[in-house]
């Protein structure tokens, strides 16, 4: 009973704390759903491919380094941007594909 | 006599009609919105560099010309050889100074298409590529304002660039857009492919049908050469050997530091690949039975292998029909005319 309600309240925390938002973009037909974002400090960003083959997101921005690896349709994997500036997301595998993620305070 | 002379008109007439088709077969897009294997249009022309003959035309003579290079011995066309497919039948090219290059000349038929350049792609666009070979001391070594100097000493260049592209003078921008607009006219015609994938059942033999089955299917070549292109303009590590006497090739990692890149060369296209052997950005292989072989194992360096890539367990039946399909991609024959060069 205590543990079920320590852990209740701990979810509580977790959603209040965060006013954080999560964004959802998608991967298809070799494309970014969106080309540009919007996003302010803190928020995560929930990278899902929607093709039938591999993608890797990643960036190499000051404002954010990542590297999401490779994982096929169906999956996504999330990132949370904490620092403010314009981070400029890639595929490496499909150099075509761009995204400009805009975070702010 | 009046027959004879409309019979000639006619087979000119339908020799230029045939022509047509072909081309347009291969770039007509509103037939066949759907049709992955034909492509979706035209292939994209910056608005700067709108294709006139007289660019085209410069623009093959610039191709041809050795006088492009250091030692005004060496062309584009040295190594993007018409007649070899445009390439070099070569496991690797050689450049100046008869100097062994670490990477193989690839096929420029079809580089319009492409949405980036080189096997690493280190080129944004054929614009942003076009001098650079002229300027790399490794293959045609050459100082870009001797070059526009030896250029403007030519009167039939002068005129030439004149024409088109009047006003902007002999710069390496024109030389690059020349160079840029006569390749984008180096296109794939009508393959025994196409012609069966347009209907014509006996096109190609039942090997070839086979082959293509596998090819979208069990063999999932298609995840990555994909389209009419048959290319995703993608970076894969297909796991190739290193040969022995070159060093390592990180390949497009050198361009973006991501781990997956490690290893990974830019999809090449496979039309016209039976004209373009050896295979692969190091030459490693010589046949496309070879090539076959590869994909069958999974490739060979398993280190950063692309997650596409794992052994297909094909027959001896399965690897050839793959092969007949590989070869049925050749397009009819195009004469290339060599041009005169301005003196
Ligand atoms: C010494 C041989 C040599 C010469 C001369 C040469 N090339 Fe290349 N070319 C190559 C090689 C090798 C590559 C691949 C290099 C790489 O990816 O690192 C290449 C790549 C290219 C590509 C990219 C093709 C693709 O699919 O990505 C184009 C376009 C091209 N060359 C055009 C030209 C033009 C135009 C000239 C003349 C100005 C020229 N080349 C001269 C050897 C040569
Ligand atoms: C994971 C992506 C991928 C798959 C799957 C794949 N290829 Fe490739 N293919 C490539 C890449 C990348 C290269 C160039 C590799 C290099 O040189 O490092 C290539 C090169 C080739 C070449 C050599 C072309 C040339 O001009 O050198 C041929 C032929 C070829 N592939 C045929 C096939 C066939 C047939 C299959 C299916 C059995 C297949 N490929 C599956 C990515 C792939
Ligand atoms: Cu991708």
């Amino acid at each position: 009973m205590f543990f079920r309600n320590l852990f209740g309240c701990l979810l509580f925390a977790i959603a209040a704390n965060a006013s954080a938002a999560e964004f959802k973009v998608d991967q298809k037909d070799k494309q970014f759903s969106v080309s540009h974002l919007k996003i302010k400090a803190g928020d995560t960003v929930n990278f899902v491919n929607g093709d039938p083959f591999f993608h890797n997101v990643f960036s190499l921005s000051d404002a954010k380094t990542f590297d999401l690896g490779s994982y096929p349709q169906g999956q996504g994997r999330a990132i949370t941007f904490n620092n403010p500036g314009v981070v400029e997301v890639e595929c490496a595998i499909h150099s075509q594909m761009k995204l400009v993620i805009e975070v702010t305070k | 006599m009046y027959i004879n002379r409309y019979l000639i008109c006619r087979s000119a007439l339908t020799t230029l009609l045939l022509c047509w088709l072909f081309s347009v077969g291969t770039v007509d897009a509103a037939a066949s919105k759907a049709d992955p294997y034909r492509p979706a249009g035209m292939a994209p022309i910056p608005a700067d560099n709108t294709a006139t003959p007289a660019r085209v035309e410069l623009g093959k003579m610039l191709f041809f010309d050795p006088r492009l290079s250091g030692s005004q011995w060496i062309s584009c066309a040295s190594c993007h050889n018409p007649a070899l497919g445009w390439s070099d039948g070569l496991p690797t090219a050689i450049g100046a100074g008869m100097k062994k290059l670490p990477r193989a000349t690839p096929t420029i038929l079809n580089v319009a298409y492409n949405t980036i350049f080189m096997w690493d792609g280190r080129a944004a666009s054929l614009e942003d590529q076009a001098t650079g070979p002229i300027k790399a001391k490794a293959e045609m070594d050459q100082d870009m304002t001797i070059l526009v100097e030896r250029l403007n000493a030519i009167p039939g260049y002068g005129k030439a660039f004149e024409h088109a592209y009047p006003g902007e003078g002999i710069t390496e921008k024109t030389i690059a857009k020349a160079l840029a607009s006569y390749e984008r006219t180096i296109v794939s015609t009508n393959s025994p492919f196409d012609r069966w994938h347009a209907g014509n059942k006996k096109a190609v033999d039942d090997s070839t049908k086979r082959g293509f089955e596998l090819f979208t299917g069990k063999a999932k070549c298609s995840v990555c050469h994909e389209g009419f292109n048959f290319t995703d303009n993608g970076f894969h590590n297909i796991g190739l050997k290193t040969l022995k006497d070159m060093a390592e090739d990180v390949g497009r990692f050198n361009q973006r530091k991501v781990k997956i890149n490690h290893g990974a060369f830019k999809t090449p296209t496979l039309r016209d690949v039976a004209l373009t052997a050896p295979y692969m950005h190091n030459g490693i292989y010589q046949t496309l039975e070879e090539v076959v072989d590869h994909y069958d194992r999974g490739g060979d360096v398993k280190d950063n292998l692309d997650p596409n890539m794992e052994p297909l367990n094909l027959t001896l039946q399965e690897k050839q029909d793959l092969v007949a399909f590989l070869k049925s991609l050749t397009s009819q024959p195009v004469l290339v005319t060599i041009p005169q060069l301005p003196r």
